[in-house]
């Protein structure tokens, strides 16, 4: 049993001298970590939070990250999809504080036109191509 | 001494491989007395960089804090295998990595072939020279893993602890290997376009070389992908995010590439498509390795930044590409015309199936490099996977119904008659699949259509094998199939993975029972524990699948103290049919424990999918290499069995 | 056509130059510059008076400052913020995050300029607003429109561009 305590004492002293990160103390919004009841809203809610992004984040989604500014943003979503807002009004409400840069799914807009237009430019050319390679028989 | 002996000996390389490159021009341009050289300082610049390599490694393994990038990365507290594995977990160690990685590529290619007239053999080590050099001169000036720091350093900085996994064993190694192995093939094809080579026998000569590189390139992704999913601690395995999509372009230019050198090869047409495809694979190799480590996309994968290295991988971006793309303009003139096929035939199956990957590697290249051209307009977009989704399953979903039906089509011509039977069973099988499914559950189109698809694409996979003498198919069509086989399982896992996940998210008390999907997971204890370089708070679940015995689960919330950082380690319980995913997060105020369960049905069949798409290209190489092995022995004896006679004839 | 790959690689040689000569920047604007405040009532957060959206219509252009006492960079624009309020501007604050006790040893720390904070518990108007990290500061107009915002900390050098912004915020 002593042989436990050395390490173990070690161990707490370790987790409490952890430098403080610059990290609030408050807990995590109610509903950051907190599933809707209705399982079909919380699939909803999951469905729009996996596209929207976490603005501290680097890359990722509020889905999957576990910074507190996150986690109000997924409350916010949850609540209002529980008060029976549709996914697509919550995400036009955060575009329109962030911008395009807050949803992962590119509208189309004056300046995404390209991110649609080319795909059916490459099925044009794709066709055009299968033609002439294909089309003469052999 | 060790650093120093490391430097000498990359300083030695790129001395090599200049004049490897002057040699391969001289002897192009007509001259003689070099071309002899050529193979020997191919082979030596090989020896010296894996030296250098070895020699960074004994420096991590050592913990030298007198050299900077080892204080910079590493830790004495370290355990040994990240020690070792922290080599390459860190920029100048990766691209020493590369470099190594190449001048092997270089040094194999100089010993082992001999398929090709010389000439060519020596345009394409001249252009693996090329290509080396500006790697060296990258690592020499601007990246040196072997600088010394003034004063040693009284300990290091540590490594990242998200990096201090098993994956990181794995991941890079086999990753660079497939990268920087699809450097042959594009010098393969300069030296082909040089020389006015491109033809079947081209193209049997680059095939093991640009299947062993793709072999290793699905691995690395494979386990680029497993890694992230447990490491990052939310069931995620793919986010099309630029990093990842860095890595899967050069893989979805290899796999075309591979299918494209098989048409070339058995029937001499698509020349000027495989020669581009080959220039293009290593291609999106060096834009990855330049869009990863120059800071202009932000990334949860992406390397330590520098805006300042960017700009000289840019410089070497402009020239290798933009050299191997002219050169491709100019010559693909003169690439002659190949033989004529119908459409309905396994080279028609072929040339859509190269098509839909190009255009695959298209939407992925405009997704990824979108928001950079919005931004230099001012407008910041972001494309995630609403977009990648959808867009490249229109791509994607033709071409998995044609590589359904292409193995079951002759070589020229084919009437589609011949294949009706299985098109039309697979059609209902599939028709049949999609309302079974929406009659169970409300499914989504594109998970629907991936299970759907999916369990057609394995059963169709296997097709080729009927009524053929299975210890006697050659293993080329063995790899064939599995591969095939391994894409529709992958298919599978992800299309079960977006359908089926449960997730349950609970604040639960010690002894409290939690259930997800068919589990019930009671929080039994949260104890402290200590490892080498960490300490945690381990959450011991036990789980019971539907009632059944317990399994001890145990995630942990770590606290790295070198560099001072937080990680979660996801605990796993696999079984058959999926895997229970659990994660131990905060305690709340009122003495409750953050618990994250997911029931993923099927997804380790992404995994295992992978890594049997790997497995089919290890057959179809052992395959291929035993054939040609076998037939220049042929050759050889009967090269020989010539020369007897006609000493008996001339005695 | 031959050409095109070349012609596209090009282009995108050009575009990763530019990236590289200006990289971009991490933060994220607000989009809301020239939208009215969004409804919003805030407890106080220490001895001064919370914060609602109506405080802030009423005919005076004010600065509002996102910060909290557990984000370092705040403390360092502490003194930008105690310069400006001697200049005679309104600062009211949006502490994200806070515990009060935390607040209030902050302020004793640093010095108080605020004449309102309101605690932002859940970073409900940190959303509503448009920010996206801490500290930022506003210029919210008489009638209660934001018209400018300034991400990261005060430096002495914006001081006297955050007192032109409130001057044209009050015309």
């Amino acid at each position: 049993m002593r042989a436990l305590l050395a390490p173990l004492f070690i161990v707490w002293m370790a987790l409490g001298t952890i430098p403080a990160m610059a990290q609030d103390s408050l807990p995590p919004a109610p509903y950051a970590y907190r599933q809707l009841d209705d399982p079909a809203q919380e699939a909803k809610a999951k469905a729009l939070m996996e596209t929207l992004r976490c603005l501290k984040c680097q890359g990722q989604s509020i889905a999957d990250s576990d910074a507190s500014m996150a986690g109000d943003m997924r409350h916010q979503v949850r609540l209002r999809i529980a008060a029976g807002e549709e996914p697509e009004a919550i995400r036009a409400w955060l575009v329109e504080r962030y911008g395009d840069y807050v949803s992962f799914a590119p509208r189309f807009d004056g300046a995404t036109w390209p991110l649609f237009v080319v795909p059916l430019i490459f099925l044009c050319v794709i066709g055009l191509v299968l033609w002439r390679k294909l089309g003469r028989r052999a | 001494m060790i650093a120093e002996f490391g430097l000498a000996a990359l300083w030695l390389a790129a001395a090599l491989a200049g004049l490897q490159l002057f040699a391969g021009i001289v002897t192009l341009r007509g001259g003689e007395g070099l071309a002899g050289l050529t193979r020997p300082l191919a082979i030596l610049q090989g020896v010296l960089t894996a030296l250098s390599f070895a020699a960074l490694m004994l420096l991590f393994i050592r913990t030298d804090l007198s050299v900077k990038l080892v204080v910079a990365n590493s830790h004495s507290a370290k355990p040994f295998i990240f020690k070792l594995a922290g080599t390459w977990g860190n920029h100048e160690g990766s691209m020493l990595l590369w470099v190594a990685v190449m001048a092997g590529m270089g040094a194999l290619i100089a010993l082992l072939e001999r398929r090709l007239p010389e000439r060519t053999i020596l345009a394409t080590l001249a252009t693996q020279a090329f290509v080396g050099l500006g790697f060296y001169a990258f690592l020499l000036f601007s990246s040196n893993p072997f600088e010394r720091l003034p004063r040693p350093a009284a300990e290091g900085m540590g490594l990242n602890p998200l990096l201090q996994d098993i994956g990181l064993a794995f991941h890079p190694p086999t990753l660079y290997l497939g990268y920087v192995g699809l450097s042959v093939a594009f010098s393969f094809a300069v030296g082909a376009l040089l020389t006015g080579q491109v033809g079947p026998t081209f193209a049997k000569v680059m095939r093991p070389w640009v299947l062993g590189a793709w072999i290793f390139l699905t691995i690395g992704i494979a386990a680029g992908s497993y890694w992230a999913y447990y490491e990052l601690g939310w069931g995620g395995w793919w986010f099309w995010d630029p990093v990842e999509n860095a890595s899967l372009m050069p893989w979805l230019a290899g796999t075309a590439l591979l299918h494209s050198v098989s048409v070339l090869a058995a029937r001499d047409a698509l020349r000027a498509w495989t020669v581009m495809l080959g220039v293009v694979a290593f291609s999106m190799s060096m834009v990855g390795t330049f869009l990863v480590r120059s800071g202009i996309l932000t990334s949860v994968h992406a390397f330590a930044v520098d805006p300042e290295r960017g700009s000289f991988i840019l410089v070497l971006l402009a020239i290798y590409i933009g050299g191997a793309l002219t050169l491709f303009a100019l010559k693909a003139g003169s690439i002659a015309e190949g033989e004529r096929f119908s459409a309905t035939s396994r080279e028609g199956a072929l040339v859509f199936n190269n098509v839909m990957l190009s255009a695959l590697l298209g939407i992925v290249l405009l997704g990824t490099l979108y928001p950079l051209l919005t931004e230099a307009f001012g407008v910041k977009v972001s494309v995630g996977p609403p977009y990648f989704n959808p867009v490249g399953a229109i791509f994607a979903v033709p071409m998995l119904v044609v590589m359904a039906i292409g193995p079951l089509l002759r070589w020229r011509r084919d009437r589609v008659a011949r294949v009706r039977g299985p098109i039309i069973a697979g059609g209902l099988l599939f028709v049949a699949l999609l309302v079974g499914l929406l009659v169970w559950r409300p499914f989504g189109v594109l998970p629907l259509i991936g299970l759907a698809l999916s369990v057609v694409l394995m059963i169709a996979s296997l097709l080729p094998l009927r009524g053929r003498n299975l210890l006697r198919l050659p293993l080329a069509v063995w790899g064939m199939v599995v591969a095939h086989f391994g894409l529709g399982l992958c298919l599978f896992g992800m299309a079960a993975d977006s359908a089926l996940t449960v997730e349950k998210l609970a604040a639960a008390r010690v002894g409290e029972v939690t259930e997800v999907g068919p589990w019930q997971v009671r929080l039994d204890a949260v104890e402290p524990v200590a490892g080498p370089n960490w300490a945690a708070l381990e959450g011991r679940l036990s789980a019971r699948y539907r009632n059944g015995k317990a399994i001890a689960v145990a995630p942990q919330a770590r606290s790295f103290w070198t560099p001072p950082q937080q990680t979660s380690e996801s605990a796993l319980l696999t079984r058959w049919n999926g895997q229970l995913y659990a994660v131990l997060g905060d305690e709340t105020d009122d003495g409750r424990w953050q618990l994250r369960l997911w029931w993923k049905p099927f997804v380790t069949c992404i995994w295992y999918g992978g890594l049997l798409v790997a497995l089919g290209g290890l057959l179809a190489l052992i395959g291929r290499v035993a054939t040609d092995l076998r037939r220049r022995a042929a050759l050889g004896k009967i090269a020989s069995r010539k020369d007897e006679l006609a000493k008996v004839r001339g005695a | 056509m031959i050409w095109l790959p070349l012609a596209l690689f090009l282009g995108f040689v050009v575009l990763f130059a530019m990236q590289l000569r200006n990289p971009a920047e991490r933060e994220v604007e607000s989009a809301m510059i020239g939208k009215p405040l969004p409804q919003f009532a805030l407890r106080a957060a220490a001895d001064v008076p919370g914060l609602a959206n109506t405080d802030m219509a009423d005919g005076k252009a004010r600065l509002l400052n996102i910060w909290a006492s557990w984000c370092v960079p705040c403390a360092a624009e502490a003194p930008q913020l105690e310069a400006l309020r001697k200049q005679g501007v309104e600062i009211v604050g949006v502490a994200i995050r806070d515990r009060p006790d935390d607040v209030a040893q902050f302020l004793a720390r640093y010095g108080n300029p605020y004449s309102r904070i309101g605690a932002d518990d859940r970073s409900t108007v940190q959303m509503g607003i448009g920010s996206s990290g801490i500290p930022e500061t506003f210029v919210v107009d008489g009638k209660g429109v934001i018209r400018y915002q300034h991400i990261g900390d005060i430096r002495a050098e914006h001081v006297p561009m955050l007192i032109e912004k409130l001057k044209e915020a009050s015309k």
